[in-house]
């Protein structure tokens, strides 16, 4: 389902300007809130946001403030992004880039914001018997990884993290599922990956934020550092947050998915989630509130290199610096 | 109770790991869920029980077994076509029904009522002919018939809508595609028991996980029991 990129690029460019012009922020959104109050915020997102707990904590003012309810369904990346795709949900937030492009390329998502980040780490044994830990870059650790054929537990369920660990083997030039029976797929969220490796012995792939939350559940040791441990940036995690389009799904919430993104993306927002930690330590890290506003957050990749001719483009630059 | 001393009454040492709200909560919509479709699923299979079990056509041996086979019927298999049936995209879009406590009725339902059929066909039709032809001799209409076997057949039928019920409320696979395991502001909307116990064991907390299916299983017992009771109750004036 194609759509026109001038248009597109006209709605995203008009909410990129709200939102850094920060009117969520700045106290004017009552008017917002009479139209909305009562009305149910379908919210479809991956189980990491939702089994660290932060979702509670950036739920709970943003009901209170509008006077709404936030139905959250926490699937995988895939799943959360298809029930979006059905008009099942009214916003997504998600992380896994390549995935958001092609809802956005396919014309279900509107407005996407760039939210928050983390990074993956990976975890393994306490005592690391493949020796991953000695390996700084992420290619080393996998090749060690398969070369001594330890138990590698991949979430194998299409979600933001099982999207990132496929590209870091073929990265490494590695096919793991065609490798051996030491490549093993759970189909399941985060938490119980986490557990599994925890039971079978073995390393994953994990989003720092799950796995601080269930540390003390676990006997698993972060063996090779994402970004924000000082490791490679392969390992970004970033979270975006994306309307569905209400000229494809009419019956969707769109005054309220707008909302939250708003919420989400204003200061107040973004000071929950950089205050939200768990056994004192940060789960996420805020980005929409950034010193150098990264406009072309809000296209697809295949998108961007043509833009700066467009017109509508250039003119919200322009509204934005104001 | 109150003038126990607090110490004698923790005996379980293992503290609660949840707010009462939030249990409870989950507990409401478990039995709301598993009740409302129970009661509707009786409704239409005991009609169908009693049709199937007082005929004879052509074709009934296949009905019955197609019964039986949804006896069985996978439950994440239902919960997928109900999803797909309430969806936007679903004939039943425009109900806005997906990932709502009504969503999940449906998908019990079909759970449950072959179940109720089934057995409750089984205990209809093990009913002596001779105290239907009885009621007909002494000049009753069809309903009064009807009513009749279905005292005679009680306690078949009591077990027809436990095994329902026990169908509906430990089942997790089907309420969690079309629930969406959905808690608000600390309270249950969509989270029952199973897929709380499920949400607990993935994230390795299997104590709490544990003590949840406690819960489960003394719910489970406690309906057992008091269907049952009932049962008994009226038992005792026609035996």
């Amino acid at each position: 389902m194609p759509i026109q990129r001038r248009r597109f690029l006209a709605v995203a460019g008009s909410a990129a300007a709200a939102g850094v012009a920060g009117c969520f922020a700045s106290g004017d959104s009552g008017n917002d809130g009479a139209e909305i109050a009562g009305e149910t915020l379908t919210l479809a997102t991956t189980t990491s946001t939702d089994d660290t707990g932060l979702l509670a904590a950036l739920n709970e003012p943003f009901e209170e403030r509008f006077g709404v309810t936030v139905h959250t369904v926490a699937k995988g990346t895939g799943a959360a992004l298809e029930t979006a795709r059905n008009g099942d949900a009214d916003v997504v937030m998600v992380h896994a880039r390549s995935l958001e492009d092609e809802f956005l390329e396919d014309g279900y998502g509107v407005n996407r914001r760039d939210l928050m980040f983390n990074d993956f780490v990976i975890v393994g044994e306490s005592d690391d018997p493949a020796g991953i830990g000695g390996e700084s870059e992420v290619e080393g650790a996998l090749s060690t990884i398969a070369e001594t054929e330890s138990t590698f537990v991949s979430r194998g369920d299409n979600s933001g993290t099982h999207t990132k660990e496929q590209q870091l083997w073929a990265d490494a030039g590695i096919d793991p599922a065609e490798s051996g029976e030491w490549y093993v797929e759970t189909g399941s969220g985060m938490g119980e990956a986490l557990t599994r490796t925890n039971e079978m012995g073995g390393y994953t792939l994990a989003d720092r934020g799950t796995y601080l939350s269930m540390k003390s559940e676990i006997d698993l040791k972060i063996h090779v550092q994402g970004p924000v441990g000082g490791g490679p940036e392969s390992l970004m995690n970033p979270y975006g947050i994306v309307a569905v389009n209400p000229a494809v799904h009419e019956n969707v919430a769109y005054d309220l998915a707008m909302a939250y993104i708003g919420f989400l993306t204003s200061l107040e927002g973004q000071e929950v989630i950089e205050g939200y930690t768990v056994s004192d330590e940060q789960l996420f890290f805020p980005e929409a509130l950034a010193e150098e506003p990264n406009f072309e957050q809000y296209v697809p990749t295949a998108w961007r290199s043509s833009s700066d001719d467009s017109p509508s483009g250039s003119s919200n630059e322009s509204t934005d610096q104001e | 109770m109150s003038e126990l001393p607090l110490e004698v009454l923790s005996i379980p040492a293992v503290a609660f790991p949840f707010e009462w709200p939030y249990v409870r909560s989950i507990i409401e919509v478990s039995l709301y869920v598993s009740t409302a479709a129970v009661l509707v699923s009786t409704l239409l299979s005991l009609p169908i029980a009693l049709a199937l079990g007082f005929t004879s056509f052509r074709g009934k041996g296949l009905l019955t077994s197609i019964i039986t086979t949804g006896m069985g019927f996978p439950s994440v298999v239902v919960g997928l076509v109900v999803l797909f049936g309430v969806s936007n995209q679903g004939p039943l879009g425009s109900l806005e029904l997906a990932f709502t406590p009504e969503a999940m009725i449906l998908s019990q339902i079909v759970l449950a009522m072959p179940v109720i059929t089934g057995v409750s066909l089984a205990a209809v039709s093990s009913v002596d002919d001779g105290v239907r032809d009885a009621a007909f001799a002494m000049g009753g209409t069809r309903l009064d018939v009807a009513i009749v076997t279905i005292r005679e057949a009680r306690y078949g039928i009591a077990t027809a809508v436990l095994a329902g019920f026990g169908r509906a409320i430990s089942e997790v696979g089907g309420v969690l595609i079309v629930g969406g395991n959905i808690v608000v502001s600390g309270e249950s909307y969509t989270r029952t028991l199973t897929t709380a116990i499920q949400l607990e064991a993935r994230q390795g907390r299997y104590e709490t996980a544990m003590i949840l299916g406690g819960v489960l299983v003394a719910l489970v017992l406690l309906v057992n029991a008091l269907v049952l009771r009932l049962g008994d109750g009226g038992g005792g004036r026609y035996r």
